[in-house]
């Protein structure tokens, strides 16, 4: 290009400088300008076409960004909230239980000696029955509390009976780890106790449980703990509690028990998790709690025990959970432990003797159990329960002691749990269960068949 | 005497858990999955401090409320969850162990990414006959990249709200993350072209935001309803449909259990594809999400 035009401009001079040049010369330069003019032409019409190509990139480009801007817009459409009235109910769930029991001996001779049995801590019913039909309604109440009441149904002796089994108020995040809890809730005494009693992994409580709580702590009254600002879970708390109720007893109308409890926990990398737990329950002037006697055959009026002193728990529960990968929902497997020790000092009095019976008593009983459970698959999980009871109780007068069940007639109640479950879904539990008990002389083969099932809101499970 | 050592252990033992508690100046985040710990970093980087609640090998609708999950939320300033009930069977009940009033609802601390897009998949009748519905939609909404931008948005602006001494920094990495984020939206967009329409067979419902942005076309599904583990009855039922009209790939998350997607892959002679639900520990999100892609894009060569 730079030649041509070079040499147009040499044969231009050249043409001026020498006019007497020949017309030849003069339309070979025409020629060559008209070339020129051509191969420019050619060029800007490549270069509109390539314009053209760009600004069709760039409307497309813009189109797709008007799309994308359009799915954001969309995306951030505020929901629909179900503006009704009844959005602002509380989460309420249901549970039901029925179960068929066989029992192999009657269960009314049920005993476990030298644990003074209370509450509802007989064997149930045999045959079928409904267990426990619990309706519990909780919801967080402002921005400050939380309400939770569990309300049970249950049959006793022909008639339909209403429990108000949990009744309270929490605070929500009051600041620095603590949290106060308020009105008729279970203890914290224990590992099993905190949950209800659908949540348990068997169709009953553990004996130690049985002899000692009724199946299980619940009181009124006032709890405070306390969560470490630290990696490692721990918890301090500290319950004060009405105290009229097994196993306390009487009015004090003041604090009539109170218990201390120390949690401690965390993971061990991904896939095992741990809890262990100290526990304190102390009630010291118990008046008149009574319980269920040894009653001898023929007796015309039951002579209740009564008593009337001291009463101290310690205790120690120990948890382990394993899930591969930490993803509990195909596979997991829980190992759970714990150990109580009472110690009582007062007066037991046999209530309706003639003349009134009476003696001193110093008891001393314990117990533990220890239980696995394996879920396999999701929909399948089995365990195995162990549980032991031991106990020394004295007092001045044996006999009485003897007659209010107290003396263990040198049996060591134990007692061996096996249970199949099947989990159609999150919502609904069928279990088969057998026991070989041997809380008293005579071995008891006991088979129950049960189902636990919730409805409504899904509740939140505790580790 | 006894008591007096008793005590001096106590205040030991008290000391020593402190002590293995470094003071840290930054955010202390909870996070319940792991791709809003991804997000948290991008958009917060050295400012937070990051705990991740669940990794990508576990289903974060069975997660059980742990110690050390209560001992994690208790010290939280910030919680980023994805909510629409995912986490309902365990974090109401960290919430209220906790003890903490950073993270409770309602509060600036307190944030849950589906509450601000909308849900796909929003049922009609809530009835459990159904399976384990949601009733608020679905809750899977990080597999939507157009979505996942709308929570960094909303994230961002929390960040600031809680730390406003670095809002510059967050503003800075907001629009760092956006930039690169919008590009790689355009990139997988145009990548992705030969999925549109491809029929696919998935383990759960909870794909269905990624289908919907890819033009996936889920055929069929090996739970027979949600939450619900398949049943052989049910793996056979599909067959037949499956054999009238074939799916591309059967899809799996990494959590979930490869035993019925197996068996069909077996019985039909469609290939399995396991994916990553979410992104692994230190993973970032434009890596999951390219991975995924490149994953299903694969399946077409």
């Amino acid at each position: 290009m730079r030649t041509t035009l070079l040499a147009a401009s040499v044969a231009l001079a050249l043409s001026y400088s020498h006019p007497v040049l020949a017309a030849n010369d003069f339309n070979s330069l025409k020629e060559q300008l008209d070339q020129l003019k051509l191969n420019y032409e050619q060029r800007i019409q490549a270069l509109e076409s390539r314009l053209k190509a760009a600004e069709n990139n760039a409307t497309h480009a813009k189109t797709k960004v008007k799309q994308i801007e359009e799915t954001v817009k969309e995306s951030s459409a505020p929901k629909i909230a179900l503006k009704t009235q009844n959005s602002f109910n509380p989460a309420i769930s249901l549970i039901l239980d029925g179960r068929y029991a066989s029992f192999s001996n009657k269960p009314g001779e049920y005993e476990l000696p030298g644990f003074a049995l209370g509450g509802e801590s007989g064997l149930g019913e045999e045959g079928i029955s409904l267990g426990h039909t619990e309706i519990v309604a909780s919801a967080n109440i402002d921005d400050k509390f939380y309400g939770q009441a569990t309300i049970a149904l249950h049959d006793h002796e022909g008639s339909t009976e209403i429990e108000l089994e949990e009744a309270f108020i929490q605070t929500l995040g009051l600041g620095n780890g603590v949290t106060v809890k308020a009105g008729r809730f279970l203890s914290a005494m224990g590992y099993l106790n905190e949950q209800h009693e659908h949540a348990w992994d068997f169709a009953d409580a553990p004996l130690i449980y049985r002899g000692l709580f009724g199946n299980q702590l619940l009181d009124d009254g006032i709890q405070i703990n306390y969560i470490a600002p630290t990696d490692t879970f721990l918890q301090l708390g500290a319950e004060a509690f009405k105290g009229s109720s097994f196993p306390a007893g009487g009015e004090s109308g003041n604090v009539g028990a109170w218990t201390v409890f120390a949690n401690i926990g965390g993971d061990i990398g991904i896939e095992h998790s741990w809890l262990l737990g100290l526990n304190h329950w102390q009630a010291n002037d118990i008046d008149g709690r009574t319980s269920g006697g040894h009653q001898h055959e023929g007796e015309e009026e039951a002579e209740t025990p009564s008593f009337t002193g001291k009463s101290k728990i310690n205790s120690l529960d120990f948890v382990y959970k394993w899930a591969p990968n930490g993803n509990p929902s195909q596979q997991n497997f829980k190992f759970q432990f714990e150990y109580f020790d009472r110690r009582e000092d007062g007066v037991i009095t046999m209530l309706n003797s003639d003349p009134l019976e009476a003696t001193s008593y110093d008891g001393h009983q314990n117990g533990w159990y220890t239980q696995a459970v394996h879920q396999f698959k999701p929909q399948w999980r089995v365990g195995l329960r162990y549980d032991r009871l031991d106990s020394s109780n004295s007092g001045a007068d044996a006999d009485i002691l003897e007659e209010a069940g107290l003396d263990n007639e040198g049996h060591t109640p134990k007692r061996y749990s096996a249970m199949v479950e099947w989990l159609p879904s999150e919502f609904s539990r069928i279990r088969l269960q057998f026991n070989r008990d041997q809380s008293y002389e005579n071995t008891d083969n006991q088979l129950f068949l049960q189902y636990t099932h919730s409805l409504g809101s899904h509740g939140s499970h505790q580790y | 005497m006894l008591n007096k050592y008793f005590k001096r252990s106590i205040v030991l033992f008290l000391s020593l858990l402190f002590l293995s508690n470094p003071l840290y100046a930054g955010l202390k985040v909870f996070a319940c999955e792991p791709e809003w710990a991804s997000l948290a970093n991008e958009l917060g980087g050295e400012h937070l401090d990051i705990y991740t609640a669940t990794t990508n090998q576990q289903d974060p609708h069975h997660i059980q409320a742990r110690p050390s999950l209560v001992a994690k939320a208790r010290q939280a300033d910030l919680l980023v969850c994805t909510g629409a009930e995912l986490e309902v069977g365990w974090l109401p009940l960290l919430l209220r162990k906790s003890g903490n009033p950073n993270i409770q609802a309602g509060q600036v601390g307190y944030f849950i990414a589906t509450d601000h897009v909308s849900l796909l998949d929003q049922p009609v009748a809530l009835d459990r006959s159904l399976g384990d519905v949601h009733a608020a939609g679905n809750p899977h909404v990080h597999l939507d990249p157009v979505r996942l931008q709308k929570i960094a948005n909303k994230l961002s602006h929390t960040l600031t709200k809680l730390d406003p001494a670095n809002s510059s920094d967050y503003e800075k990495k907001l629009e760092l993350f956006t930039q690169n984020w919008q590009s790689m939206i355009l990139q997988w967009t145009e990548l992705t072209q030969p999925l549109k329409g491809k029929p696919i067979v998935v383990h759960h419902k909870n794909w269905i935001y990624l289908q919907q942005w890819l033009g996936l076309n889920q055929v069929a599904v090996l739970e027979p309803k949600p939450g619900i583990p398949p049943t052989s009855s049910h793996l056979s039922s599909l067959i037949l449909g499956l054999e009238k009209s074939p799916a591309q790939v059967i899809v799996y998350a990494n959590y979930q259990n490869n035993k019925a997607a197996s068996w069909l892959s077996k019985k039909t002679g469609i290939p399995t594809l396991e994916l990553a639900f979410s992104p692994a520990k230190d993973e970032t999100l434009t890596h999951w999400f390219d991975q995924l892609l490149n994953q299903l894009l694969t399946l077409q060569e």
